[in-house]
């Protein structure tokens, strides 16, 4: 069983060698001033398999994402399974798959990890834990901190979407809407937009809680106040439409590939151009800016000419009875 | 799927925006002297403060935010009795999302949840019905909830349950009815409303006709509006001319969807399933005559007051004190004049039930900006 097991990971993903340690250099780490990212994060997910994506692929893209909007270029993830006795060999054998073109997409290897299975009912099926480590080029400074009154906002595509098919897929409600998770890489936007604009200021991926809670992130550690434009939010009428039936707001709804940006006024042009120049941020879009105004508060202008705050979410999203 | 997004055009907005100014001014009122407008149902709430129409509406206009939050008006005796039979063993404790957070003396579903209760979120009750054909050897039980908007789902379902014989299946009735409430406000000498929107989602269950007493006994205005913005604006628009008009009539703004006469096929369910409680304790407004719905005798089987033998009123749960919940409902207290709003209580941790739902007055006016910019109180 251990066997099977360890032989699906090393085929999947082919490690350099078979000590118990990864052992890494890239030219990148040489360059003076050059930093290491490191981090970490762990998934859960239900189901396992959506469409768009498996849990396999949200801890890659995950974990690529979180490196590269801190600036770093991507190189080396771990990753780490917590099964649950009796889970489908075959059901593993594919998300190891899915993640090994995941990493391959985003040109990260996968160079170390581990399995524990545990007793029936002591987890949900599969969780996985990946941590990555990136190189950060010199002088490269991304922060909330450095967000400024005038700064825009820029998201790099549609919103929800992820956080949307998941719950379809979630097969509770009888509802058949055409919509995959967004789940992608977002290293080579991140390379694409920072070549064309090295101003930016600050890159964070809408992950949990949606864009709302990165835009209350930033306005809190920049100490600013953040105004977006309902109307100009990208939406598809199927979340819009899903989120109507449910009660839900787009604006807390999981993304796993979608960027947002914040780059000072003159730029923002240069970076749409550069954005939308690639796959990933063919929808790029501006849809607020960054006011001197109530610091640490997000207010939204409504399509209707009204105002609203827009808060961090209290605990998860519940659908309302009517 | 596609929506209404002719519903929400800014420009047909501006025109109904400019109307309702005109008069509100022709009426004669100002901050000081507001037209005082409830808007019954808490979709309406959820809606105003979203679409930040309560900002754009000129200062002689007041919106009352009404009891229409099914979740919000259940007492913490009821929640007892949901969090006490969900402990049961055997149990699978079935509700809508927004009923978990709503505390009750035990805590809230959430919370029992947490510590070990079987305790899952559906969407419908035909949902919990296919729990309880997947899992003969538990008990399922479904958290009736809400006014006539859901009441027919669940009659239907309690109706499906026992055509093909389900014996695991019951169901905690608090369904409950929109207009008795309404009577309960207009005869409180302390009143202070001039009119009022009318649900819309109900209303296509029960028609228009039950809001005549508001006009012909109260002489007050009432309008059934819809759900989007401009429905909302245009409504807001047509309680307006009346009372400039000194008119006291039941309009229906959403006639696209409501029938005067509602869905009789739905009415006759309800009646076939369920009868009125002789009276049914409302948050913050206290016991009200014939305001609830219990599950008839021949529909006994699928009764979980009978079933776990708890029945109505055995016991009772008073308020947390300090929660000013039942003031905010009836208009004398706006969310942000509670002294407990955003300090004692907030969304996390919720002491009111205003403050649970997303369509809870207080949850509305705290999430969407209510509580950061008060008005001046008085």
């Amino acid at each position: 069983m251990r066997d099977l097991i360890d032989e699906i990971f090393v085929t999947a993903f082919e490690p350099a060698e078979m000590e118990d340690q990864a052992r890494l250099a890239d030219e990148a780490m040489r360059a003076a001033g050059a930093r290491l990212a490191f981090t970490t994060d762990s998934f859960v997910v239900s189901p396992l398999e959506f469409p768009g994506g498996d849990i396999g692929t949200l801890a890659v893209n995950g974990t690529v994402n979180d490196l590269a909007v801190g600036g770093a270029r991507p190189l080396w993830l771990s990753a780490a399974f917590i099964l649950e006795e009796g889970f489908e060999i075959v059901r593993l054998r594919r998300i190891a798959r899915s993640m090994a073109r995941a990493a391959a997409a985003a040109g990260v290897a996968i160079v170390t990890g581990d399995t524990k299975v545990v007793g029936r009912g002591s987890a949900d099926g599969l969780f996985v834990t990946t941590s990555g480590i990136g190189v950060i080029p010199p002088g490269r400074e991304l922060g909330e901190v450095h967000v400024r009154p005038g700064d825009v906002a820029i998201v790099s595509g549609v919103l929800g979407d992820h956080g949307a098919a998941i719950l379809v897929a979630r097969g509770d409600m009888a509802l058949s809407v055409d919509l995959e998770s967004d789940c992608q890489p977002l290293n080579g936007l991140m390379d694409a937009v920072l070549a064309a604009v090295p101003e930016v200021r600050a890159a964070r991926d809408a992950t949990r809680g949606g864009l709302a809670a990165v835009l209350n992130e930033v306005a809190g550690a920049a100490r600013c106040g953040v105004v977006i434009d309902e109307a100009a939010l990208p939406l598809r009428d199927e979340v819009t439409g899903l989120c109507e039936i449910l009660g839900l707001d787009p604006l807390y709804l999981a993304n796993e590939g979608t960027l947002v940006l914040f780059v000072p006024p003159g730029r923002a042009a240069a970076a749409l151009d550069a954005m939308r120049a690639t796959e990933a941020g063919r929808g790029a879009v501006a849809v607020g800016r960054a006011v001197a105004d109530h610091p640490g508060m997000v207010v939204m202008r409504t399509a209707l000419g009204g105002e609203r705050i827009v808060d961090m979410l209290v605990g998860d999203q519940l659908p309302r009875i009517c | 799927m596609k929506f209404s997004s002719e519903f929400r055009d800014p420009e047909l907005a501006r025109g109904v925006l400019t109307a309702i100014a005109r008069t509100v001014a022709e009426i004669g009122a100002t901050a000081e002297r507001p037209v005082r407008i409830m808007e019954i149902c808490g979709g309406h709430t959820h809606a105003i403060f979203r679409n930040g129409i309560d900002r754009l509406v000129p200062e002689g206009l007041e919106f009352i935010h009404g009891p229409g939050c099914p979740v919000c008006v259940l007492p913490m005796a009821r929640v007892d009795e949901a969090v006490r039979i969900a402990r049961l063993p055997g149990v699978v404790f079935t509700t809508f999302g927004d009923a978990m957070r709503v505390p009750g003396t035990l805590g809230s579903l959430n919370q029992a949840k947490a510590e070990g209760a079987d305790i899952r979120m559906v969407y419908s009750p035909l949902d919990a019905l296919e729990l309880a054909r997947r899992l003969p050897d538990r008990e399922i039980v479904f958290f009736g909830l809400g006014f006539e908007t859901t009441t027919p789902s669940t009659a239907l379902t309690i109706r499906q349950a026992r055509d093909e014989g389900v014996t695991n299946f019951t169901v905690f009735c608090n369904h409950i009815a929109v207009t008795p409430p309404l009577r309960v406000l207009l005869e409180d000498p302390h009143m202070l409303l001039d009119g009022f929107i009318g649900p819309g989602h109900v209303s296509m269950v029960i028609g228009t006709r039950p809001y005549a007493f508001i006009a012909n006994e109260f002489g007050k205005p009432i309008v059934v509006a819809g759900f989007e913005p401009l429905d909302l604006l245009q409504s807001v628009l047509m309680v307006l001319r009346q009372i400039r008009d000194g008119r006291a009539e039941v309009e229906n703004q959403y006639a696209r969807v409501v029938p005067e006469a509602g869905n009789p096929v739905a009415l006759a369910v309800c009646d076939e399933v369920y009868e009125p409680r002789r009276s049914f304790e409302w948050r913050g407004l206290g016991e009200i005559d014939r305001s609830g719905l219990r599950i008839r005798e021949a529909y006994a089987d699928f009764d979980a007051e009978r079933r776990f033998e708890i029945g109505y009123g055995a016991r009772s749960a008073a308020d947390p004190d300090g929660c000013a919940c039942g003031e905010v409902m009836t208009g004398r207290l706006k969310p942000f004049q509670c002294p407990q709003f955003g300090t004692g209580c907030t969304p996390r941790m919720p002491l009111g039930a205003l403050m649970v739902s997303s369509e809870g007055a207080c949850a509305a006016c705290y999430q969407y900006g209510g509580q950061r910019r008060p008005e001046p109180v008085g």
